[in-house]
């Protein structure tokens, strides 16, 4: 169970992602839709994020694409279990891919939280970090504590191999920061700001 | 079917076009009528080629590539076409360009009975979700045509689909 009253070690999503987000650098963010995006939001509206408002299963895919195009920068996706586990199959093109700009956190709450807290895989059999390791991303973390996240976020930075992080989180609903959700707009800006356009 | 060492042909017209439209990435799931431009695109190191395990996950990866300053153009099946209804929300609600190349089966001297369902809906499923459709009968039209599918696409950030008619490809051969 994920609740507050688990005996397992877990984050809180705000804590978490400020630790991924502050002293970000030239780093490219892509969020999964619902939560993520709320989180992110919640650090800064920075226009180097590129938020998923819908397109579920799409964030890795969308970080991949952009982490082809652009080795010069840092590429993290945030997401949440939910989106993992519907493009589950995209960790696998990942791993073959394996651009080394690239690096997939997934908050992981073994919740559908945007719908009403129903379990999701994750809560169950399923654990991503096996996945991602047997899909051929080498460097994989189990993250449930602040140093092991600060040092995920300092690899990040580096560009050295593909990072998959699943970081353990509290199955609880911060107050809701809502971004920008016009898709044109959150696409141009995003390619202004990074020199693209 | 057309030998795939055979001389210069349609696909070698297509393969053209998406190294004149400055194409980078290109996604895919393989198709028999495909291969001769999937090996192609792995031997130009003008192109990423990405295998991918389902076709919606080239609309995403289209999308990035385009937030990162490159161009994407996909290749699939037309039953692949079902697969990426929702993900072609990605492209709409954010006007991302996007080609699809789309080989058609269940639509000519088809064998197999479950490629008719989705084949017959190909063109009707990606107009329902505002993808600009173009369809190739003659070989001869074939380059000129997704030249035209990928300048729509990328002066008007469009979604675009090419049709490659199972005529043009020629039909499975099932029993050799």
């Amino acid at each position: 169970m994920s609740g507050r009253g688990s005996n397992q070690k877990r984050l809180d999503r705000r804590a978490a992602i400020r630790v991924l987000l502050d002293g970000r650098g030239d780093l490219l963010v892509v969020t999964g839709l619902g939560s993520t995006t709320y989180d992110a939001a919640s650090v800064a509206d920075d226009e180097r994020n590129f938020y998923l408002w819908g397109a579920m299963g799409g964030a890795a895919m969308v970080g991949l694409g952009l982490a082809i195009a652009r080795p010069d920068r840092p590429v993290l996706v945030v997401t949440g279990d939910g989106d993992m586990l519907m493009g589950l199959g995209s960790l696998a093109t990942v791993g073959v891919q394996s651009p080394p700009n690239l690096a997939i956190a997934v908050f992981d709450n073994g919740r559908y939280a945007e719908t009403g807290m129903q379990p999701s895989h994750t809560d169950n059999t399923v654990e991503l970090t096996g996945v991602a390791r047997s899909c051929g991303i080498e460097a994989v973390f189990d993250i449930a504590d602040e140093p092991a996240l600060s040092d995920f976020a300092r690899q990040v930075q580096l560009k050295e191999r593909t990072l998959f992080a699943r970081v353990a989180i509290y199955a609880d609903e911060p107050p809701r920061v809502l971004p920008p959700r016009d898709g044109v707009l959150l696409k141009n800006r995003f390619r202004r700001a990074t020199g693209v356009e | 079917m057309t030998d795939s060492t055979s001389l210069a042909d349609w696909r070698d017209d297509i393969f053209a076009a998406l190294k004149a439209a400055d194409i980078r990435q290109v996604g895919y799931v393989p198709d028999a009528g495909h291969s001769r431009l999937i090996e192609r695109v792995h031997a130009d190191p003008q192109f990423r080629a990405a295998s991918l395990t389902t076709e919606e996950e080239g609309i995403a990866l289209a999308a990035g590539a385009w937030l990162g300053g490159q161009r994407a153009a996909l290749l699939m099946q037309s039953s692949g076409v079902g697969n990426c209804i929702n993900m072609l929300s990605l492209a709409k609600a954010c006007r991302f360009p996007l080609t699809m190349l789309v080989t058609m089966r269940g639509e000519w001297a088809e064998f197999n009975p479950w490629q008719v369902a989705m084949g017959s809906k190909t063109q009707a499923a990606l107009e329902l979700m505002d993808v600009l459709v173009y369809r190739v009968e003659e070989a001869a039209s074939a380059g000129e045509t997704v030249a035209a599918a990928l300048d729509i696409a990328f002066n008007g950030s469009l979604a675009t689909a090419v049709l490659l008619s199972q005529r043009l490809i020629g039909a499975k051969r099932w029993v050799k």
